[in-house]
């Protein structure tokens, strides 16, 4: 195995990054380099009046009227009755949520920035704000966007014939549930850092992104620049997940800016920014019947979803994103025979939604698993064993569910059968009775999800995005030495890709790891990409590495045999050393031959040399389809409404794995993300509009003390549809623990009648659900 | 979030400081709570002084009677519990849940109570133990303020602009008092929701029972207190929860349900229910 696939190698960038010598956008240092501050709204819904600028600062405050040049973040969509939103880098006429940006300013230091920024005076007139989906779609409501005419951005609707389901359904359950708002909180806030290089002749954005090409193209598009004038590096990256995969209006100001000004400037975004301007996620709620039999067998789902987008669509995945994956995925890996849903993007006063690690399925995953767990309730089974019942079978395979998704491969029922195994259920009963004799109250909790991966521009493109996905690039190539470059434009930014697409060129090379040497994320010089999201990195970057590493390979051999004088089909690649028989040659040699000493080759040799570029995309455009059961183990605590998690396990699969260590903390990461959702994280509002949670003593996330030792398991069923039978696994395990850990809640506080609907489960929603329990049964008596 | 420009001073004798607070400075201490605030801009001093170099503000001595804890002492110090003179175990404890280790190696216990956010551990901690404060005038003369009393809402004590808060004082007896100490917070070390707090000294008959975390100052239960001390049992939750709410009327269901749940575990610490 060595270093190639599969094998547990630690990863290539963390020595920099544990010696501190990475290097983020914070951490460039360029000659004559400013920081820029925002201004920023301070209200929710407002008119923009006058800006009065700073006596003396000419030439350092900047707004929306001296950039008239600078085109909106349009974002177009090809769904019927999609309403257009001009989102502006700087606000024009109105502002729409708190935390705007309304102008630039700036300084040699960031703190004289914003001195500069608090001068500045901005007349604003209150409008009243939309803080809510009830409000935004009352009549009469303030409309976000006046030509609109009301406040929605798209509806959709999926509608199969319910009849049969209602006529045969013993079991209806009327149910409403809502996901909070949140942040995402990636370590590292965005960054932006743009300077004009005279001597390439074009505008330099170092940028802590996910998508540098698409940034690329973004940019060059709204300053009306040509994109061989636009260079987008993104240096070392603290976390993306989804955050950074969408054209941000800083990004535009920054590089307006320094090319108006002609110097670098840098704008980093601070924690608070972060909590209120990027509070743009996962805000859902919904009414939802299920018809089901005596059996617990899921008869037809009726669904309305309703997702708080926010005043803007993002670019290029729209404000409607979120909703299309949630009435797509509400079925989630159910073999549902019957299906309505009608979903609603509703704008409100707040910063624009941006899709987050799982992308609506951490919302719809918690509806249907909560919905599996009403049922087993209502039929009084097991609610595994209803889960099992409705799962599809791995004898289905591949299966196309009611929405056209096309599950590819795999086991669901037995991925869910080991995550009980392994958390034990089948003596869980016992243990809860125990419990409860001595007062304590436990439950046991499941959720199960597929994860579509690397799906293509298809699939975007039913999304009504006017910019998708394709085709992903890569270039393997000898150099002189003997070493191997890996070039992507894909992006590292802690998923380990940097580590895992050089173990797919290993795979091929029979190289060690330490050989390969990877550049990624820079428009000037990797190939072109769509970056890492939707959990495509790893399909899509290793793909088109596999490729063109299997390319060279053959031409290593091909080299290798015109000096070792047999048939290239004869010549083995071991550890950097092409062998034939007892004689061989290593790879150092055969690069210095090509390189320098091609006077050693026959004439009729391949002269496209030892660089190789390959695309890539997998054989079907609908996704390979990762798939996991989530189980958890709480306690309530009903005195102070604390749930602390006792056990949690993950059965994955996830086709081949790359590195299982890497996944390990794939896993790791994202539960913890998805325990933030379950119990701890939300962006509150107040009537006003105004963000409450504007600091880290407010918006709480889980630290280590609130995590669980996750305990993993895997099986691999191997993607008929892609290279090595890899599946992407980057957003999975964010997607159910808040199913999961809820369904737990709810079983260990069902003696006393309490079934919550709402994430985060606080001690607050906890103890209130108990009281108003009480209060019911007190009533009854 | 870049504080608006100030200028520090170290003030390292009482003149200094004394000097530059009757000019309008600020104290800083440890700074966990003045730094994130300056950095908001909600805090706006033209001057900041540091007191924590002042003669005293770093020891922890023995007087007579009485342990006295300079202002500027750490949470981390107290929580390492390796100063020759010993403090009230109940002080490791609570030292220990406060924040977490980073904040514990700045942040001082004189500061997190001259600041005086309600839900901070060292305002209801000490108002168990009886502490008694030394505030130190503009002019240099020491004062003794009870600790009971000294905060009179959030952010607000009888400390004038020109105080510094040098020591608190605790007497001996308390090394050896019977203590029960309970936080309920959302994640380890964060703010308390609801603080119990209970020291019991048989010997001397000194019982304080206290209640922290509830939007103002600590509050003492004189009369459950005396209860509990002639009783010598736990009270029982009704009867915390009807104490708690006869003096907080404005408090909802949650957060009474959440300071009796706090006050239970105090007690139960001495007295097993």
């Amino acid at each position: 195995m060595g270093t190639g696939i599969g094998a547990r190698v630690a990863r290539k960038e963390d020595r920099r990054h544990l010696k501190g010598k990475a290097e983020f956008v914070g951490d460039i240092k360029l000659p004559g380099l400013w920081e820029a501050a925002f201004v920023r709204s301070p209200l929710a819904h407002a008119t923009l009046g006058r800006i009065t600028k700073p006596a003396g600062a000419e030439g350092r405050v900047f707004t929306a009227e001296d950039m008239t040049d600078l085109a909106p973040i349009r974002t177009v969509s090809t769904l019927p009755g999609y309403k257009l939103s001009d989102y502006p880098a700087l606000a024009r006429g109105k502002v729409r949520y708190v935390g705007e940006c309304i102008a630039i300013c700036i300084a040699p230091t960031r703190a004289e920035a914003e001195d500069l920024a608090e001068a500045v005076e901005v007349d604003l007139t209150p409008l009243p704000p939309v803080t809510d989906v009830v409000t935004a779609l009352k009549d009469g409501a303030p409309l976000l966007h006046e030509d609109w005419g009301d406040n929605l951005f798209l509806t959709t609707e999926y509608d199969s014939d319910l009849s049969e389901a209602k006529a045969k359904a013993t079991v209806v359950l009327e149910r409403e549930f809502k996901t909070a708002r949140q942040a995402m909180n990636p370590m590292e806030g965005k960054g932006v850092l743009a300077h004009w290089d005279h001597k390439a002749d074009q505008l330099q954005v170092h940028t802590s992104t996910q998508v540098p090409h698409v940034i690329r193209t973004g940019i060059a598009e709204c300053l009306g620049l040509d994109q061989t004038n636009v260079r987008v590096i993104a240096p070392d990256v603290g976390g993306g997940f989804g955050y950074k995969c969408v054209l941000q209006p800083e990004e535009l100001s920054v590089s307006w800016v320094a090319r108006k000004t002609d110097r670098p400037i840098r704008w980093t975004e601070d924690r608070r920014e972060h909590l209120t301007a990027g509070a743009n996620t996962r805000e859902h709620s919904y009414k939802v019947t299920a018809y089901a039999d005596d059996s617990g067998r899921l008869l037809g789902l009726d669904a309305d979803i309703w997702v708080d987008v926010g005043a803007y669509s993002v670019w290029p995945f729209t404000a409607c994103l979120e909703a299309a994956q949630a009435g797509g995925n509400l079925p989630g890996p159910y073999d549902l025979p019957a299906y309505a849903c009608r979903t609603y993007s509703v704008a409100t006063n707040k910063p624009a939604f941006t899709p987050y690690r799982g992308v609506a399925r951490p919302g719809v995953c918690f509806v249907i698993e909560l919905i599996m767990d009403a049922i087993a309730r209502a039929v009084d089974r097991d609610p595994l064993e209803v889960r099992c019942l409705n799962l599809v079978q791995g004898s289905a395979m591949p299966y196309t569910n009611i929405t056209g998704k096309f599950y590819d491969s795999g086991d669901y029922p037995a991925a869910a059968r080991e995550a009980a195994r392994m958390i034990d259920a089948a003596q869980f009963r016992e243990r809860q009775r125990a419990a409860a004799a001595e007062g304590r109250f436990i439950g046991l909790g499941f959720a199960s999800f597929t994860e579509q991966s690397a799906h293509g521009a298809k699939v975007f493109g039913s999304w009504g995005l006017s910019v998708v996905p394709g085709y992903e690039q890569a270039t393997v190539k000898l150099n002189p030495s003997g070493a191997v470059d890996v070039l992507s434009g894909n992006h590292s930014f802690g998923q380990g890709l940097e580590t895992t697409i050089a173990q797919v060129a290993c795979e091929w090379l029979n190289v060690d790891i330490s050989r390969v040497r990877v550049l990624m994320g820079d428009t000037g010089r990797t190939p072109n990409s769509f970056g890492a999201f939707a959990s495509r990195g790893m399909v899509m970057a290793g793909g088109a590495v596999s490729k063109a590493a299997e390319e060279l390979a053959r031409r290593i051999r091909l080299h290798a045999a015109h000096l070792l004088q047999c048939e290239p089909d004869t010549v083995v690649l071991r550890d950097g050393v092409a062998w034939n028989d007892q004689a061989s040659v290593s790879f150092a040699e055969i690069a210095r031959t090509w390189y320098l000493r091609p006077d050693l080759l026959p004439d009729n040799v391949e002269t496209t040399g030892l660089e190789v570029t390959e695309g890539y995309k997998p054989d079907i455009d609908t996704g390979v389809f990762t798939y996991a059961t989530h189980a958890a183990i709480v306690e309530v605590d009903p005195d102070t409404g604390r749930t602390e998690i006792l056990d949690y396990v993950i059965f994955e699969d996830c086709g081949r794995r790359v590195n299982p260590l890497i996944l390990d903390g794939q896993s790791y990461g994202g539960a913890a993300q998805g325990i933030g959702t379950a119990l701890f994280e939300e962006s509150l509002y107040d009537g006003a509009g105004q963000p409450v949670t504007s600091t880290l003593a407010d918006y709480i996330m889980p630290g280590p003390a609130e995590l669980p030792h996750f305990r993993l398991g895997h099986s691999e069923t191997l993607s008929p549809y892609s290279r090595h039978g890899i599946k992407g696994v980057g957003e999975g395990a964010a997607i159910a623990p808040a199913g999961a850990i809820v369904n737990a809640i709810n079983n260990a506080l069902a003696p006393i009648g309490v079934e919550l609907s709402q994430v985060p489960a606080t001690p607050h929603r906890v103890l209130s659900a108990i009281f108003a329990a009480q209060a019911r049964k007190e009533a009854a008596q | 979030m870049k504080p608006v420009a100030f200028s520090h001073l170290r003030a390292d004798n009482a003149d200094t400081a004394g000097k530059a607070l009757r000019q309008g400075a600020k104290i800083l201490a440890g700074g966990q709570s003045l730094g994130p605030m300056l950095n908001l801009r909600l805090a706006r001093p033209e001057t900041l002084v540091g007191v924590s170099f002042l003669p005293g503000m770093s020891e922890i001595r023995q007087a007579k009677g009485r342990i006295v804890i300079g202002a500027g002492v750490t949470h981390a110090r107290i929580e390492d519990g390796a100063d020759d003179i010993a403090l009230p175990p109940m002080m490791r404890h609570v030292a220990r849940g406060i924040a977490y280790r980073a904040v514990r190696n700045k942040g001082t216990i004189g500061g997190s109570l001259a600041h005086s956010d309600p839900a901070a551990d060292w305002l209801s901690c000490l108002t168990a133990l009886d502490a008694g404060l030394v505030v130190q005038d503009a002019a240099g003369k020491d004062r003794r303020v009870p600790i009971a009393g000294f905060m009179l809402g959030a952010y607000r004590t009888v400390l004038t602009p020109e105080d510094i808060l040098t020591g608190i004082e605790i007497r001996d007896e308390m090394r050896d008092a019977l203590w029960g100490y309970d936080k309920v917070c959302r994640k380890v070390g964060e703010f308390a929701d609801a603080i119990g707090a209970l020291v019991v000294h048989p010997d001397s008959g000194f019982i304080r029972l206290v209640a922290g975390a509830t939007g103002g100052p600590p509050l003492i239960l004189t009369e459950l207190g005396a209860d509990i001390a002639a009783r010598a049992t736990h009270p029982g939750r009704d009867a915390v929860r009807a104490a708690l709410s006869a003096r907080l009327t404005d408090a909802d269901d949650v957060k009474l349900h959440l300071l009796t749940t706090a006050l239970c575990r105090a007690i139960e610490k001495v007295l097993p229910a």
